[in-house]
């Protein structure tokens, strides 16, 4: 088996700024109160976002994320801008003319909403993955009362994903090293295979984790995980962006 | 580690099987009538061809499989049902495949999953989970994601979470296997350190020899011989009939 060193680490950038020595629980409370501050934002109030991008600029800075890796992270967005891009064009009237192009109104509003809120939902959730190791993350979530069984799924998930990843990584090297060179749908029958070995061999190994949890007197609860909560004064500096985009937002409704 | 020895009776054996059968559902027959007696703080190699049942065995031993016939005692309690709690915490068992074993996300919380099960909690938990990574010499791994580590270090941070539960009994699955000869010494000199009775299922003769004064062969679910590790691994025709065979160059008698 190989070790598996390194790459795992996911999203995770190491550091000892504030953002990161935070405890989770406070973390992913403050993100999840962030966005949700953001999606309530009107989409006409430019200036609530230009808040909003603020703040993540700042917590970015704090944290030292690099905004470039910040920019790359957000890819993952792509998918939804796609989205967002193809509104404009197939949205009612009035349409409007840009450079030639002939553009529905609400479609372009429609494309902003999806674009800004889903930048700087995305931005946040970036910010405490690369902040929070996975551990921390679970152990964050299990404070907040989420239930252990969603928790410990999550941790056995993240446990064997690279287990099970390099076991088809060495299945398809043995593969490849027999000289197979699938070039054709009806030559994919050793791959149909392989996708059922796998598949047997993580459910065996599942059998033998259980096994070997039974034996160190697993009774069917987890034990609770053994890291400290957040006090009052974490609490308090990890709710400071939330408020300041929560006041943002309330301000955007007030006046609109 | 402290040992609690309040709870066994001198005199009663650390393991004692007796006309042990075992037959998996599929109707294959893993065990047939194999009588073993351990005493207690004995090192004994578990020695056989693949297939002979040696997993099988050691599932016996803290009860994940039940016979289906004959009798088994752990320090003169028996392994029934009611008695499993015990009979885990007595016997620890540590797998041949460490990534079968650690599922926890960091070391610490690993090795704390089975003293936690015992019921432990707080500055006793931590203590134990200390003490147990400081046997191994992995202190400083407990933040540490398990799969982060090589292999050898698995295989020892998987001992350490048995050690933690303090056993009487330790049962290893092919403790050197894939191991470098570096992390094969390092387990060699831990497990020799530990005050309790240890069962070894291995093909790795040179170790037995080394670890073991006392050998059993098992060969298709039965005990073929039972007794001093360099007589049994001096038997050449005992040997072949096992499928058991000595590196190259090497002499039981001559080291």
């Amino acid at each position: 088996m190989s070790g598996g060193h390194g790459h795992a680490h996911g999203l995770y950038r190491p550091g000892h700024s504030l953002v990161h020595r935070l405890r989770p629980d406070a973390k992913v409370a403050a993100t999840l109160a962030f966005v949700l501050a953001v999606v309530a934002t009107p989409r006409t109030a430019f200036l609530a976002f230009a808040v909003d991008a603020a703040l993540v600029a700042v917590v970015a800075r704090t944290a030292a994320v690099p905004l470039p890796v910040l920019g790359r992270r957000l890819v993952i967005e792509a998918p939804f801008v796609a989205f967002a891009v193809f509104l404009p064009l197939v949205g009612e009237a009035p349409h409007t003319d840009v450079l030639g192009l002939s553009l529905s109104v609400p479609g372009l509003w429609a494309a902003w909403n999806i674009l800004v809120k889903g930048t700087l939902g995305v931005s946040a959730t970036i910010l405490l993955a690369s902040t929070t190791t996975v551990s921390e993350l679970l152990c964050g979530l299990d404070r907040l009362r989420v239930p252990r069984a969603f928790t410990a799924i999550a941790g056995f998930m993240v446990r064997y994903v690279e287990v099970i990843t390099g076991e088809a990584r060495r299945m398809r090297i043995a593969r490849l090293s027999r000289g197979y060179d699938p070039r054709w749908i009806w030559q994919g029958r050793a791959l149909a295979s392989s996708a059922g070995t796998l598949f047997i061999r993580a459910y065996e190994r599942g059998e033998r984790i259980h096994l070997a949890m039974l034996s160190r007197g697993f009774a069917g609860h987890l034990p609770p995980a053994a890291h400290d909560r957040a006090d009052r004064r974490e609490w308090l500096v990890a709710a400071l962006v939330p408020a300041v985009a929560a006041a943002a937002t309330l301000t955007a409704w007030i006046h609109a | 580690m402290s040992l609690t020895t309040a709870t066994i009776p001198v005199e009663a054996a650390a393991v004692h099987m007796d006309d042990v059968a075992y037959h998996y559902p599929d109707g294959h027959q893993a065990l047939r009538g194999v009588d073993l007696t351990i005493e207690a703080g004995e090192r004994v190699a578990l020695l056989g061809p693949n297939g002979a049942g040696k997993t099988t065995l050691i599932l016996h031993l803290n009860g994940i499989l039940s016979p289906t016939a004959g009798a088994i005692h752990i320090g003169g309690l028996p392994v029934t049902k009611p008695n499993l709690k015990e009979i885990r915490r007595r016997v620890g068992v540590v797998f041949q495949d460490p990534d079968d074993q650690l599922f926890m996300p960091t070391v610490r919380d690993d090795v704390a999953f089975g003293p936690a099960n015992l019921g432990l909690s707080g500055t006793v938990l931590d203590e134990r989970v200390h003490a147990a990574l400081g046997a191994v010499g992995m202190e400083h791994a407990g933040d540490r994601p398990p799969h982060h580590l090589s292999f050898g270090q698995r295989r020892r941070i998987a001992l350490a979470t048995v050690l933690a539960m303090d056993p009487q009994i330790l049962v290893l699955d092919e403790p050197t296997s894939n191991l470098d000869p570096a992390a094969r010494r390092d387990l060699a000199d831990i497990l020799t350190t530990l005050p309790v009775t240890v069962v070894i299922a291995t093909h790795d003769l040179p170790y037995a020899l080394e670890l073991c004064p006392r050998t059993v062969i098992l060969n298709d679910g039965a005990i073929v011989a039972d007794g001093p590790t360099p007589e049994i691994l001096g038997d050449a025709e005992l040997m072949a009939t096992n499928r058991l065979e000595l590196p190259y160059g090497f002499h039981p008698t001559h080291t």
